[in-house]
């Protein structure tokens, strides 16, 4: 790759075969990695898929390593122990609840990498051979670079303050800086004004301050954003990381990189507006931030309504008695670790003849997918877990629908309430089953957008008030 | 290669992953997330290129720094992706 004849190099490449054997082995490593993202369109070759995307690493490490001179194997060695090691220590100890704080930190440090290769190619463009017969970094690579380094720095900042957020050690609230849309504007052109200012000059104090003013915009990007909108938080910065690698990638010229970081980028991308489309969110909106700010409006009239309430023996009669149960479990039911339970009762309800199955929103988790893995953990057969477009309409035959720790996604207004903050949100018919049993800690809390929901005063609604796991651990002993 | 290879390989590479991951199963999208996280760390090669070159110091300490950060990425990723899999189960029958 390092080929051209008008590039000057004075690194030494220890190539042990023609030219072409690196290339084409980057080149099968992206294949890899295609053949990774491929697997997953079923659990059962998605892990065959896993498999392939490792030995795609591998292949782009030795490359790498075989066809350079390596003047510091030790330290690469140690750097890689140490590195592993945290990463599968943390990997085999990380509670399933926490995957959108580790995805984001994954994706900070994706940022950070980029931003330091950025850097070492900056500070030695030799070794990287983008550099001219004068020894100057070519043009086209200072502005890749340029572009590189800004987005691994927003990367790293913007997933810092996610992780951050979503880890609980600062508010899930939006915080919101007076004339924030006004600072972010300067800031975002100010990083233009220096990535051109780097693609004339290639001086070291445009590269650095480019660097500092994307550190800074990725924290003034995502500290508005409301906990509400994580998902799609995450979902974009796993687009950013991407295109982060891709830059890198055009800087190196390297194929494995550039395949890899478009099919991130696209991922990231089509994740986020999965999640804008299950909130019904516009992606600028997101941006913008500050959603879930006015949560204060609730009616105070709502609280008064009258509403049934029943108890665990009354919710193991009516499920035992019934054909076609579907549980409807949201991110409370995970906060109170009741999953497993849940799976208990889903069995003993199936050992007396009922059907039983599971509907699933895409922002029934906090990340894309979240509900999903918390579900499988508790072992519940994935064929038995069902997403909202596939299993809405069976509500209308379901006798009873559970819902548990859910709250907006089952929200009737969303359809009928034009005022209501989350209309046009699609939502599950749970309302259409002939008996809903709505398990809820108590009547006053609202959902995470603030909202009350109507569902709760309907006929056939019945609410069980108390933790999630302990009625269901109680309706399992009723059932029992 | 010359800049528009490497572009072409680029918009190409978008479409695949267009395709590709509109096909994957919504019930996979946290280890979707986690193995791209995994594979977007293939950014080891410049962390290793910068860590294994002689000529400056300040360059080669950051690309172990990264060489570090990326290996965190790599195993944790595919590791806590393998984990998540494995516990996808179908129904007994």
């Amino acid at each position: 790759m390092l080929s051209l004849p008008e590039r000057h190099t004075d690194f030494v490449l220890a190539v042990t075969g023609p030219d072409w054997v690196p290339l084409l082995a980057y080149l099968v490593a992206g294949a890899c990695f295609i053949l990774a993202l491929r697997g997953l369109s079923s659990p059962e070759s998605s892990r065959r898929g896993n498999l392939t995307g490792m030995l795609g690493m591998t292949i782009a490490v030795v490359t790498t390593l075989a066809t350079h001179q390596l003047a510091s194997l030790w330290e690469i060695g140690i750097a890689i122990l140490v590195g592993g090691g945290i990463g599968l220590v943390t990997a085999r100890r990380i509670q399933m609840t926490a995957m959108p704080q580790l995805v984001a930190a994954f994706h900070s440090l994706v940022g950070m990498a980029a931003v330091l290769v950025g850097a070492a190619a900056f500070l030695n463009p030799s070794a990287f051979g983008i550099v001219d017969r004068s020894g100057a970094i070519l043009a086209v690579s200072r502005i890749e670079m340029g572009l590189g380094v800004a987005i691994g720095a927003i990367t790293f900042s913007g997933s810092v303050i996610a992780f951050l957020k979503l880890n609980g050690n600062m508010s899930g609230k939006p915080i919101l800086l007076p004339a924030r849309h006004w600072i972010n504007l300067a800031v975002g052109l100010a990083i233009l004004f220096f990535l051109y200012g780097f693609f004339d000059s290639a001086s070291p104090l445009d590269f650095w301050t480019l660097a500092a003013l994307s550190f800074a915009i990725g924290f003034l990007l995502i500290v508005p954003i409301g906990g509400a909108d994580m998902p799609v938080v995450i979902s974009m910065l796993n687009s950013y990381s991407g295109w982060a690698a891709a830059a890198m990638g055009f800087t190196l010229h390297n194929t494995a990189m550039i395949i890899t970081g478009a099919l991130v980028g696209s991922s990231g991308a089509i994740l986020s507006y999965i999640m804008c489309k299950a909130m019904n969110r516009s992606f600028i909106s997101v941006i913008a931030g500050g959603f879930g700010a006015v949560a204060s409006g609730g009616e105070a009239a709502a609280i008064d309504r009258p509403y049934k309430r029943g108890s665990a023996e009354d919710a193991a009669f009516l499920m035992s008695q019934a054909d076609k149960v579907i549980i409807v479990p949201g991110y409370g039911m995970a906060v109170s670790q009741a999953q497993h339970a849940l799976r208990e009762m889903a069995d003993q309800l199936k050992k007396e003849g009922v059907e039983v199955k599971y509907a699933i929103h895409p922002v029934a988790g906090r990340m894309p997918g979240h509900m999903n893995v918390l579900l499988a953990e508790a072992n519940v057969p994935y064929d038995e877990v069902f997403e909202l477009e596939d299993i809405n309409s069976e509500f209308a035959t379901a006798d009873v629908a559970f819902v548990i720790g859910a709250n907006d996604v089952t929200n009737p207004a969303a359809k009928t309430d034009k005022s209501s903050p989350i209309y046009g949100m699609p939502v599950l018919d749970v309302e259409k089953a002939r008996t809903v049993l709505f398990v809820k800690r108590s009547m006053g809390g609202v959902g995470y957008a603030g909202v009350d929901n109507e569902l709760f005063y309907r006929d056939n609604t019945m609410m069980l008030l108390a933790d999630a796991k302990k009625m269901v651990e109680e309706i399992v002993k009723s059932l029992g | 290669m010359d800049f528009i290879s490497i572009l072409s390989i680029f918009v190409l590479s978008c479409f695949v992953g267009y395709y590709v991951v509109w096909s994957v199963t919504p019930s996979l999208h946290t280890p979707l997330m986690s193995v791209t996280n995994a594979i977007s760390s293939v950014i080891v090669v410049g962390a290793l290129i910068a860590a294994a070159t002689a000529g400056s110091v300040q360059s080669k300490w950051l690309g172990l720094v990264a060489v570090a950060l990326a290996s965190v990425n790599i195993f944790g990723g595919f590791a806590v992706t393998q984990r998540m899999l494995s516990m996808y189960k179908k129904r007994e029958r």
